[in-house]
């Protein structure tokens, strides 16, 4: 007979969230994006949301991973194509909150056009969008994100491209909530995540983290810990900030905070308020809610 | 099998002509009806057109390939049309508009003043109308209760009756213009 | 299977006089269709407008997405939503959709997008006339898949195959194609709408086991796995990635094989079931003419012609394109002098038609490259040297 030495662990708080038959998950060591799901879980395990009406979409890319490991109805999609996903799956079933959790390269890139025309509909959704200044998958390639003079397997004598400032193309769309912040604000990342749950319309919450194999190891910035450093050096928590001023410049000062928070009609609310007007009863109202 | 082409220039109706006979024909003659159209920059320019093929069995090929009917109620459209009217066929003009060349080979040619019709009736744009129920009278492709039952839905509700009218006197002109022709013949 | 009648909200019974485009928005409508994503693109346009004219009144989503990427994707998304779905488009929004057409394919997901062909390649025609995305209907996304696609040849078949399109897709899970063209998808005819009680309408292929044993990608009996829909509180994955019964990423060769033969088998093994087409004096002819779509009205009338010249001709008119009647094909072959395929373009189902018949019965193709029907002239030619 065996004798039972083995004591099982304590059970991490994020497996409910998580597909535990998926892990152990295939991000590199010192990677920021688990340090975002582990804040969504949190969010998740703090609000009082039935996560059966909760889904979640991701595209392609290391964060397009994500997806696959949370336990919600999640759909990993194509390469910049969460967003109008999302959109679908919102309109078909408006009960859904679904959230979009992907890259700056996924969303910012390829998929540009569909965050502008979402915002601009404040289609109601969360996007969580893990900014690591480059495409990490394939190999460290230049970003739309991406800091002038930074160095990048496509960019090899530096890039010469101005980078997007994510909250203010956010709110110049129209956007109902946007906030910055760094991997090292994980309880404000939470906060942020809880508090865009809550949060009907579109909202944008940017999370710059590390990626130590490619953007960092190019560049030559250390690993996680010294580019958490770097972030608390140098990230200012300024609340309702002017969007314009949120520049990043190559391991310059980053203004974090929550930027935008405001009241819009969802797409779905002007279409039902819309449609009520100009056809009175005949109008079969769609979606809303008891 | 008749062959038909509605022409004019672009906001005379031209397209309505096309549909209110290719659905009165076929959803109250009891025949197959195809109507086509032509689209894009050459249906907005100067003249355009659309066609109606009716027949007692099913449509096969589309388009009119040698029309025996032609309306034309610019001189643009009869211009590019008329040439492709059949040696036989019937050529209906607004005389207002058209400057008609003397026709061709055993075409008939009949004319209304259709657009002057109309403004008699408070608008121009009833043109349309009062040449199709000219057109109904001479050419007898289809009847003309078909053609009023056409109307509602491919005119506006609020001016069924005046378009009704419309079509009323392009008709009776039809038929004296018919009477008028068999007498001299 | 479960077939149900349609829905009375979405369906506009009676005889009506409609151009192929506004037919297609009527079936997708009788069909239970409530989620139209779309972006404006000659000469599909008219159906989107229908669609986001009527639907207001039936209870549904019309969305103008940014462009035919979004449209096909938001789709997706409201597939898995819970809804039967559809886009229209044309040559260049169809090149568009390639790539989540195969993400569509690959999650197993129903819906159905119309293409109104006209001539390319690139811009080429925007108002005229063509049959030249036949191949790439078939072939146009990346990788090895199967579809369906059917080619109306009349207003009436856009409303009556836009309904079995939907019909189809929910059986197989796939997306259907409906290969209209300008010329149909213009041309104003008589469209007779049955009342609903007389129009079937097959439901999604709904899982009611239990939920913790939910497997989104575990053929059934006919291939074809049962499916939920988010919300439901099943919390499954699925994802455009290899991958294996739970839907979860398996990248590696074994599962690929597995994941790529099932969504080829479940197509091909079924494809007696999703395979129609017309024939007419088929038995002792000697030329046969196969042809789909616009083409083969067309077609009829050279045929009609050849006829009265003491041609014996028989007609095969394709109207489910893909999977293609390849049985059917051969078994003519061992009997035919010849098939003449008239096509818009400069030969796409002939080689289908070649590959079929296998060198038994010569192909000749009557090639146009749109912008207009073909003269029926040129088919009888056509005919005439085949039948020698």
């Amino acid at each position: 007979m065996t004798k039972e030495t083995e004591r099982p662990e304590p059970k991490n708080p994020v497996e409910d969230f998580l597909r535990m038959d998926r892990i152990p998950h295939i991000w590199c060591s010192g990677c920021g994006i688990g340090v975002v799901v582990s804040s969504f879980t949190d969010a998740l395990r703090k609000s009082s949301f039935d996560l059966n009406k909760l889904a979640i979409v991701s595209g392609i890319g290391c964060t397009g991973r994500v997806a696959g490991y949370i336990k919600l109805d999640s759909f990993h999609s194509t390469h910049g194509r969460p967003i109008p996903f999302a959109t679908g799956l919102k309109l078909a079933n408006p009960e859904l909150k679904v959230v979009v959790f992907s890259g700056d390269g996924d969303i910012f890139g390829i998929g540009g056009n569909h965050f502008i025309h979402a915002a601009r509909r404040n289609m109601d959704m969360v996007v969580i969008c893990v900014n690591n200044f480059n495409y990490a998958m394939t190999g460290g390639q230049v970003a739309p994100t991406s800091p002038t003079d930074a160095n990048l397997s496509t960019a090899p004598y530096g890039n010469f491209e101005h980078p997007f400032s994510l909250p203010y193309l956010a709110d110049a769309c129209g956007a109902s909530y946007v906030a910055r912040w760094t991997c090292l604000h994980i309880r404000r990342v939470t906060k942020s995540i809880q508090e865009a749950l809550d949060k009907k319309g579109f909202s944008l919450i940017e999370v710059i983290a590390p990626c130590v194999t490619l953007y960092a190891r190019r560049n030559r910035l250390g690993d996680g810990l010294n580019l958490l450093k770097y972030y608390y050096d140098n990230s200012v928590i300024q609340h309702g900030a002017d969007t314009r001023t949120l520049d990043i410049g190559y391991q310059g000062k980053m203004i974090v905070g929550k930027f935008i928070d405001r009241e819009r009609p969802t797409f779905l609310e002007s279409m039902n308020t819309h449609m009520k007007k100009a056809l009175g009863d005949k109008y079969v109202p769609y979606g809303e809610q008891p | 099998m008749t062959e038909i082409q509605f022409s004019g220039f672009g906001g005379q109706g031209i397209i309505r002509c096309g549909l209110i006979t290719g659905k009165a024909a076929s959803l109250y003659d009891n025949k197959y009806a195809t109507m086509t159209q032509s689209f894009g920059p050459e249906a907005r320019g100067s003249a355009c057109s659309s066609q109606v093929v009716v027949s007692q069995d099913r449509v096969l090929y589309p388009y009119i390939t040698k029309p025996e009917l032609l309306v034309s109620i610019s001189q643009d459209a009869y211009d590019k049309y008329e040439p492709e009217l059949r040696e036989d066929g019937i050529l209906l003009i607004d005389t207002d508009l058209v400057k008609a060349r003397p026709a061709r080979g055993k075409i008939k040619m009949y004319g209304i003043p259709s657009t002057r019709l109309a403004e008699e009736l408070g608008n121009r744009i009833f043109t349309n109308l009062v040449m199709l129920g000219f057109f109904t009278a001479i050419s007898k492709v289809v009847t003309p209760e078909a053609m009023k039952k056409a109307l509602p839905g491919l005119v506006p509700q609020r001016f069924l009756d005046i378009n009704i009218r419309a079509f009323d006197q392009g008709y009776q002109y039809g038929l004296e213009t018919l009477s008028k022709d068999q007498k001299k013949s | 299977m479960k077939k149900v009648k349609a829905d009375p909200k979405g369906v506009l019974t009676g005889a009506h006089y409609l151009d192929g485009d506004f037919a297609i928005a009527e079936g997708a409508l009788a069909a239970g269709c409530r989620f139209f994503a779309g972006y404006p693109i000659t000469p599909s346009t008219e159906t989107a407008e229908r669609f986001a004219e009527r639907i207001p009144f039936v209870g549904g989503i019309f969305i103008q997405m940014e462009d035919e990427i979004a449209s096909i994707t938001a789709l997706i998304g409201a597939a898995w939503g819970g809804r039967k779905v559809m886009t229209v488009t044309s040559g260049p929004g169809f090149s568009l959709m390639m790539e989540n057409i195969g993400l569509a394919c690959m999650m197993e997901t129903p819906l159905v997008i119309a293409n109104v062909q006209r001539g390319g390649p690139s811009t080429g025609l925007p108002t005229l006339v063509g049959q030249g995305d036949m191949m790439q209907v078939r072939w146009g996304s990346h990788g090895d898949y199967q579809i369906i696609a059917l080619s109306p040849d009349s207003p009436q078949e856009c409303f009556d195959l836009t309904i079995r399109a939907f019909n189809l897709s929910e059986i197989y899970r796939v997306p259907v194609f409906i290969m209209a063209d300008e010329c149909v998808g213009h041309m104003h005819e008589k469209v007779v709408i049955p009342p609903a009680d007389q129009i079937e309408v097959v439901e999604r292929k709904w899982y009611d086991g239990p939920k913790d044993k939910y497997l989104p990608y575990k053929p059934d009996k006919d291939l074809v796995p049962f499916m939920v829909k988010a919300g439901d509180g099943y919390r499954f994955h699925t994802t455009g990635l290899t991958h294996d019964e739970r839907g979860y990423p398996v990248i590696n060769a074994e599962c690929q094989d597995w994941n790529v033969r099932h969504l080829s088998d479940k197509i091909t093994k079924n494809a007696d079931k999703i395979i129609k087409y017309e024939e007419d004096q088929i038995d002792k002819a000697d030329v046969v003419v196969i042809s789909y779509g616009i083409t083969s009205r067309v077609a009829y009338r050279a045929v009609q012609l050849a006829r009265k010249a003491g041609i014996k001709v028989g007609t095969l008119r394709l109207i489910t394109v893909w999977p293609f009647p390849e049985k059917r094909i051969a078994e003519l072959a061992k009997k035919v002098k010849a098939f003449v395929v008239p096509e818009l373009n400069l030969g796409q189902i002939v080689h289908e038609v070649e590959r079929c018949s296998a060198g038994q019965a010569p192909a000749v193709l009557v090639s146009h490259c749109g912008g207009w029907v073909h003269d029926p002239e040129d088919i009888l030619k056509a005919i005439k040297e085949a039948a020698k």
